[in-house]
């Protein structure tokens, strides 16, 4: 399996380590909603299909990619910066004065 | 003895002659001889036993789908077991023997199995030796007591317990084409693409390109075949785009385009020149893939079909052209294709005489009549062979008129004599790569075999691979998947048509006959899989696991047809919708030692700290930890273990001690969010962490579990140097991106691992601070300079040096910090400097012992599964702010009363107490209602007892009464007092002094 | 259906073998059962086969998608074991280990277990006293384990290396003696011959496409063979658990499916004799009675339905095989194939009542699933008659991961690909 990172190039996959599920947002710290942290840590989606996950270039440049990557014949369909993923939608909410 | 060398002809260099050994017996071939080859023209007809009846048996084939002459090749004491014999390029000294028969070859009191042939049919086992309800052999006992002696018997060859000495080595390469298979479609792909610009790896397994072509008698542009493979091979290796590998078997097609290969670089060579490995592992990287793996023949299944001397047409024919060794002089043809007329042909020109063709189909076409013709022999069409009379060695075939449609036999049989009979059933394409890379297979009907399916955008098929089997198609197929489109060389040879009849077994009226074979390795005979049938083992995989047909060395390459189509024949269905298995890797069987490659004789990198020399040379005795060897203890001459680190304890409680602490986790943590960032990855507050002082830091998961813990330094505002346990370092590490990374990307943090970049020494001991006053200039180290858990730069002989005056030993203690490449001379320096301290150095066992009697944590206890609280850490919990596994940390289970919790031990018996055991609230020694665990260990000198922690159900409400040692795994019981883990100046007042 | 035996043999063998009849019938599904167990493999058809045989539960269909055992009990390394640590898992284990030892009798069966020993590899102190910590569990729970010194490890397992230069030398090892293999194959055979037997329905290519309801109760599975009505539905689906919950609506659960790669060597003469695990790196390797040496290690570490693995997991398990036993660098890797993992969040599985009306779910079996097989069927036939799980299970909740009662034996929180 290769993993396109954007920063190094299309790698092998011994190169990276592969941090997770993607369907998941990391609830607000504030938040005390028991059942919001426990589908965080412990839910999974689990996809049979085109699965939204992590993968680290622990290997490489560190960054961490969100990966969209079929677990049925493992092709990937696109890889991309997860930072660049995580901030957009974070910024309309620090607009709102909910700095996490 | 009916195999011969033919008086000319072959690949072979007959002038250098080459003498080997098989089964103690010296034999003479010559270069360009397999062993196969040259067993056959020595006249060897039996090369080995079969798997389970013991049958003798020869060769069937002439490449890697041979079943039947698997050899161990013996290297000293070094075995490799199960190798074709038409794998092994003999050379001078190879020494082999055969396998599965004793004592020899030719008398296997084994074979005793075929008695008992019909009742070691398909099921056998599954069906007996469930042994007596009661007495000794009850339960499972009885078939263990059997399964000893069924061991002995099967297996194939003996695997040696000497360590291989050869070398093996990985290669990663990339190209823009990958062409598999060296055969007419594979070199024209190569020679194209290479036309093309594009990087290209050609790969054959044989030692020698060309395929069929080494034993084809067509001509090509009007030259031998054999000369245009060697025009072509010779404009390939010159091309520098062109990366040409011989003996290289692709075996694996791994996701995205990753394929796998053997390269067989030294079996050929009775010494490997010095650093050259005996196999490469080749990991391919390849933009496009042209498959040209061309096809393997099949048998035909009929009774009788494994007698030694029975063999491939095909193969035989190759064994005669290639090799100039002829499988035998009067040669009985038995096909269902016209493939074989050539086959007969070759062999007849090569210097056999072809007694009979025989074969199924009526009527054949005038091609394979002109064929047969210039073969000579008698033509019996409407025919086929129903047994083969005789020992050990085919000697001739019991024909009969055979209704090829309706499948059955009629008439009277005659024997025809013979020392080969050279057998077509049709031909499979090798469609095992393209079955990996997670492609169905499709059925021809006409071809009667299974096909590729449509290419993908990853690879692209060629010739016989795809069941065009002329050399022309895969001439023309190959240009083409090479990307292109030159002018055909002509080929004026006219190609026979290899559609099979629909034949693929003979089956005598009533059973009668011999055994007739599917899959010769595993002797799955055709009544097995009938017998499949009957007890409803019919789909595809069912059959396979219930018979093991297709599952030996060979990988069914001769057997999964004939297999599928008998079951067919019995379901009344047609082949394909019997299905068909998926290929896994590998293709063909690769050595273990190949995969390993530089990691055979040296798993994973040895971790040394900057000062490894030093604690060597001083004699310690150094333990893993993880990859780091770390120093246990400095022993002197005499001392026991716990003599040592009492010793080297004591010295530090004394006056002071030295230890190597540059294995802990060290990560950088900077910018301007970096004080609010470790805020929330801590339980504690580091925002308010004044610079140049550090904290004691807990991390937890996510989930609320304790995690790591270390002390973190405030080097300027935004500078934080963070410590992490030696185990968790990379996990640490790993953890902070992910949150960087992902649930916090707004924060302003850089992190860089630095824990190979700082050497590390902790000086610690009432008289620590002296030592630093002798040596460290540039700062003052006295307790204004630097208080408790002060951080202070200056340096150690010249070079620049980071102090924190921190503790674990509980100790008046100091961390010393300095770049790696500078460890050894600060060390030395400290050392100098602690010289009228009487400093001594010590190891992890005195490490431990100073912090179990201070009551500190360390993996053992911060095990995955324990809380903070559990570890009478609660005070760290900071209530105000959330940090990560503040959310989840008060769930009912993480805080539970009966929740295993530190304590402290003190042994009532004075005898040592030991990690690993347990404990219980009986003293009978029964074993039952454990209530905890001992995690640390060691004799305290400052408590003058041998102590433990633990962790223990409601630890915390046990102080102060008595529990029992269980350890029934060692024999060690006897009474403890739980007591509190502050063994040893509770109050820290010596560390603070 | 006539019983197996050796006199069986005789006679069948002097009459040509052609009277033996089907080992399982292959019967139309009917329009209702009182059960309907999803999942034609080990567990599956173990639930079917206990609920029969413990509880008179024989109105019962087993629906599989393929063909019976295509999934894990037909793909793992056989190994059979309870050499676990924390106490509900050396108990729920050790009660599959006694039912393994009496196995093949009562389904009259031979499964071929043969208790021949695993024995864990210890390279460093303080993995021994993990080890050890380990080994007092197992015995304070009815299992039975002993320690072996370097020594007796070389005397036990030739070929070893044991030497003091080796990367990881070997300190001892903890070696469970009832441990061992068994013919995984023949598994799922025994117990669909012994439900078939009771009167248990096998519905081979049946594919479970929805689930029937009543509000939120289950009372039925569509399947590619028409409706099939059911008092209770139970699912014992390992890696599919995923795909199947969510016909019946349920889209997240404390699972992934990971992939797990397995190897087999060339057929050799006996080599190991017993199970062995090497400590510094992951690798489990027996022989085959066949005489393959039957190994694996990791999981890839991905999220996968697609039943193939990649090359450094290969690369890593051979590389730990080679320098475990440096004499088997020329032996040859014949074949690899890989299985798809429920892997659970905590390493520990699933067999619970629910999550909804009418259903029961068996799952998170991670890579340890076959040597579970009798006492998951056992258990979860307990749960399914009760409606209430046996004490056996009790812990083995869904719910257990929210509570944070959690069973992490290797203490890697919620990080499947670490179990």
């Amino acid at each position: 399996m290769l993993i396109p990172c954007p920063y190094c190039g299309p790698r092998d996959v011994s190169e990276f380590t592969y941090q997770g599920d993607a369907n998941r947002t990391r609830p607000d710290p504030l938040s005390t909603d028991r059942e919001v942290w426990d589908g965080y840590v412990y839910d999974r989606l689990n996809t049979a299909g085109d699965h939204r996950e992590y993968w680290q270039h622990s290997g490489g440049c560190r960054s961490h990619l969100l990966v969209v990557r079929s677990t049925l014949t493992h092709a990937i369909v696109s890889a991309g910066f997860a930072r660049d993923a995580a901030t957009k939608p974070k910024k309309t909410r620090r607009k709102a004065g909910a700095r996490p | 003895m009916s195999g011969s060398r033919a008086a000319t002809g072959g690949r072979i260099d007959r002038t250098s002659s080459i003498a080997f050994s098989f089964d103690g017996k010296t034999f003479h071939g010559y270069a360009g001889d397999t062993l196969a080859s040259a067993l056959l023209a020595n006249g060897v007809s039996t090369l080995g036993r079969s798997f389970k009846y013991h049958r003798p048996r020869g060769l069937l084939a002439a490449g890697i789908d041979e079943p039947n002459a698997l050899v161990t090749v013996l290297r000293g004491d070094v075995r490799e077991p199960n190798v074709p014999a038409t794998q092994i390029e003999i050379f001078d000294g190879l020494t082999v023997e055969s396998q599965n028969r004793f004592p020899s070859l030719d008398l296997d009191v084994g074979a005793m199995n075929q008695i008992a042939g019909k009742l070691l049919s398909a099921g056998f086992y599954y069906k007996t030796f469930m042994g007596p309800v009661a007495g000794p052999l009850k339960g499972t006992r009885f078939w263990m007591f059997c399964e000893r002696f069924i061991r002995r018997a099967a297996g194939l060859g003996r695997a040696g317990k000497t360590a291989d000495t050869a070398r093996y080595e990985k290669m990663n390469a990339f190209c823009d084409v990958l062409v598999v298979g060296g055969g007419p479609a594979g070199l024209m792909a190569a020679k194209a693409a290479a036309a093309g610009g594009g990087r290209v790896i050609l790969a054959d397994l044989d030692p020698e390109f060309g395929g069929a072509l080494k034993w084809s008698s067509e001509t090509i542009d009007g030259e031998p075949s054999r000369t245009f493979v060697d025009h072509t091979v010779s404009a390939l290796e010159d091309a520098a785009n062109v990366r040409l590998l011989p003996r290289t078997t692709v075996w694996g097609y791994y996701d995205g385009n990753t394929l796998a290969a053997l390269e067989r670089v030294g079996d050929h060579k009775r010494d490997a020149p010095k650093g050259e490995p005996r196999h490469r592992h080749w990991v391919i990287r390849a933009g496009r893939v042209v498959l040209a793996t061309g096809a393997f023949e099949r048998p035909i299944v009929f009774p009788g079909n494994d007698r030694p001397g029975i063999m491939l047409a095909d193969a035989a024919a190759r064994y005669a052209v290639e090799y100039g060794a002829l499988p035998g002089r009067k040669i009985v043809v038995f096909a269902n294709n016209d493939g074989a007329y050539v086959s007969a042909v070759a062999l007849r020109q090569a210097g056999a005489d072809i007694v009979a063709i025989i074969d199924v189909r009526r009527s054949v076409s005038d091609h394979a009549r002109k064929l047969a013709t210039r073969a000579g022999g008698e033509l019996l069409l409407g025919h086929a062979v129903v047994d083969t009379p005789g020992g050990s060695r085919f000697a001739g075939a019991k024909v009969q008129p055979f209704d090829a449609a309706a499948g059955t036999l009629f008439g009277t049989a005659r024997t025809i004599p013979g020392d080969c009979l050279a057998v077509s059933g049709g031909w499979s394409p090798a469609i095992h790569l393209a079955s990996q890379a997670g492609a169905q297979a499709r059925w021809d009907d006409r071809l009667q075999t299974f096909l590729p399916p449509d290419p993908g955008q990853s690879w692209s098929g060629a010739g016989a691979f795809l069941g065009r089997f002329s050399t022309a198609e895969a001439i023309a197929d190959g240009i083409e998947a090479g990307g292109g489109s030159s002018d055909l060389p002509a080929v004026d040879d006219e190609a026979p048509d290899l559609a099979p009849a629909p034949v693929f077994e003979i089956r005598p009226a009533g059973g009668k006959g011999s055994k007739a074979f599917v899959d010769f390795q595993h002797d799955v005979t055709a009544e097995d899989v009938r017998l499949a049938h009957r007890e409803g083992f019919v789909s595809v995989e069912h059959l396979k696991r219930y018979t093991t047909l297709g599952m030996a060395t060979d990988q069914g390459r001769t057997s999964n047809v004939p297999g599928l189509a008998i079951m067919a024949g019995a379901r009344g269905m047609a082949i394909p919708d019997v299905g068909t298995t998926r290929f896994r890797p590998p293709f063909s069987p690769v050595s273990i030692g190949a995969l390993a490659a530089e990691r055979f004789g040296d798993l994973k990198p040895h971790r040394l700290t900057p000062m490894h020399d030093w604690h060597v040379e001083e004699g310690a005795t150094m333990v893993a930890a993880g990859l780091w060897h770390r120093p246990m203890i400095y022993g002197h001459p005499g001392e026991t273990i716990e003599q040592a680190y009492v010793r080297e304890a004591e010295a530090v409680r004394g006056s002071v001690g030295i230890v190597d602490v540059s294995t802990l986790g060290k990560i950088m943590v900077q910018g301007p969010d970096a004080a609010a960032f470790l805020d929330r990855v801590y339980t504690g507050m580091f925002s308010t962490l004044p610079v140049g002082k550090a904290r004691y830091g807990l991390m937890l998961r996510e989930d609320g579990f304790a995690f790591d813990d270390g002390t973190t330094w405030r080097l300027s505002e935004t500078d934080f140097l963070m410590t992490t346990t030696t185990a968790n370092a990379g996990k640490v590490m790993q953890h902070l991106e992910y949150l960087l990374d992902i649930a916090w990307p707004d924060l302003k943090v850089v992190l860089t691992s630095v824990t190979d970049q700082w050497a590390g020494a902790a000086i610690a001991g009432p008289d620590a601070r002296k030592v630093l006053e002798a040596c460290v200039t540039g700062t003052g180290v006295d307790d204004a300079a630097l208080p408790f858990m002060g951080i202070v730069h200056g340096e150690i002989d010249g070079v620049p040096v980071m102090i924190c005056r921190l503790s674990f030993s509980g100790e008046l203690a100091y961390e010393v910090y300095c770049g790696a490449g500078h460890g050894q001379q600060v060390w030395d320096a400290l050392l100098e400097a602690g010289k009228p301290f009487a400093m001594v150095p010590y190891g992890l066992e005195a490490l431990g012992t100073l912090r179990i009697e201070k009551g500190h944590v360390t993996g053992s206890e911060i095990d995955g599964r324990t809380t903070a609280r559990d570890l009478h850490l609660g005070w760290m919990l900071s209530r105000k702010k959330p940090f990560v596994g503040s959310a989840m940390m008060d769930r009912e289970g993480l805080v539970a009363d009966d929740r295993l919790q530190l304590v402290g031990l003190v042994a009532l018996d004075n005898r040592p107490l030991k990690g690993g055991a347990h404990l219980v609230d009986h003293a009978d020694r029964a074993l039952r209602d454990s209530i905890g665990h001992v995690t640390s260990v060691c004799f305290s000198p400052a408590v003058g007892k041998y102590i433990a922690l633990a962790l223990v159900k409601g630890g915390k409400a046990r102080h102060g009464t008595r529990a029992f040692i269980s350890d029934p795994i060692r024999r060690r019981y006897g009474a403890v007092e739980i007591v509190s883990h502050h063994f040893f100046d509770p109050d820290g007042s010596r560390m603070h002094g | 259906m006539a019983e197996y035996s050796a006199l069986a043999l005789l006679k069948n063998a002097l009459t040509g073998n052609r009277d033996w009849k089907p080992a399982w019938c292959k019967p139309e599904p009917k329009p209702e059962y009182d059960v309907v167990v999803v999942g034609g493999g080990g567990h599956g058809l173990a639930t079917a086969y206990y609920l029969a045989r413990e509880h008179g539960i024989t109105n019962i269909a087993v629906v599989e998608k393929g063909w019976l055992g295509s999934g894990n009990v037909g793909r793992n390394t056989t190994i059979v074991r309870s050499n676990y640590m924390l106490p509900a898992n050396v108990r729920f284990y050790e009660h599959s280990m006694k039912l393994w030892e009496n196995l093949s009798h009562e389904l009259n069966y031979n499964v071929m277990f043969s208790q021949r020993g695993i024995l864990n590899l210890a390279h460093t102190p303080s993995q021994a006293d993990d080890f050890i910590r380990r080994g007092n569990a197992m015995l304070h729970d009815g299992a039975d384990a002993v320690w072996l010194t370097p020594a007796e490890i070389a005397k036990k397992v030739r070929g070893l290396d044991v030497s003091a230069k080796a990367r990881f030398p070997i300190v001892g090892g903890l070696f469970q003696p009832r441990a061992g293999t068994a013919r995984h194959d023949a598994v799922a055979w025994g117990y669909a011959r012994g439900a078939d037997r009771l009167g248990v329905d096998i519905l081979e290519n049946c594919e479970v496409t929805g689930f029937l309801r009543d509000g939120d109760r289950v009372t039925g599975v569509a399947t590619v063979r028409g409706e099939i009505r059911a008092k209770k539905v139970a699912i014992a689906v390992a890696g599919s658990t995923g795909r199947v919950m969510r016909l019946a609506g349920i889209d997240r659960l404390p699972i992934e499916s990971h992939v797990l790669q397995a190897f087999v060597s060339e057929s050799l003469k006996p080599f190991i004799d017993t199970v062995v695990t090497f400590g510094a790196g992951h690798l489990y390797v027996s022989q085959s009675d066949k005489g393959g040496l039957v190994f694996g290690g990791d999981i890839d570490g991905y999220n996968s339905y697609a039943q193939r693995g990649n090359l450094p997991v290969v690369e890593e398990v051979m590389s730990e095989m080679a320098s475990l036993f440096p004499g088997l660098a020329p032996v040859r890797l014949l074949r690899s194939w890989g299985g798809i993992m429920d892997m659970s969040m905590d390493g520990s599985p699933i067999i619970t009542t629910g999550p909804l009306p009418g259903m029961f779910l068996n799952s998170g079996w991670c890579y340890g699933g076959f040597k579970a097989t009798p006492a998951s069927g056992w258990c979860f036939a307990w749960t399914i008659a009760k409606d209430a799980p046996h004490p056996l299970n009790a812990a083995f909740t869904l719910d257990r991961f929210h509570r944070g009662a959690v069973i992490d034996e290797k203490g890697q929180g919620a990080t499947p690909r670490l179990h």
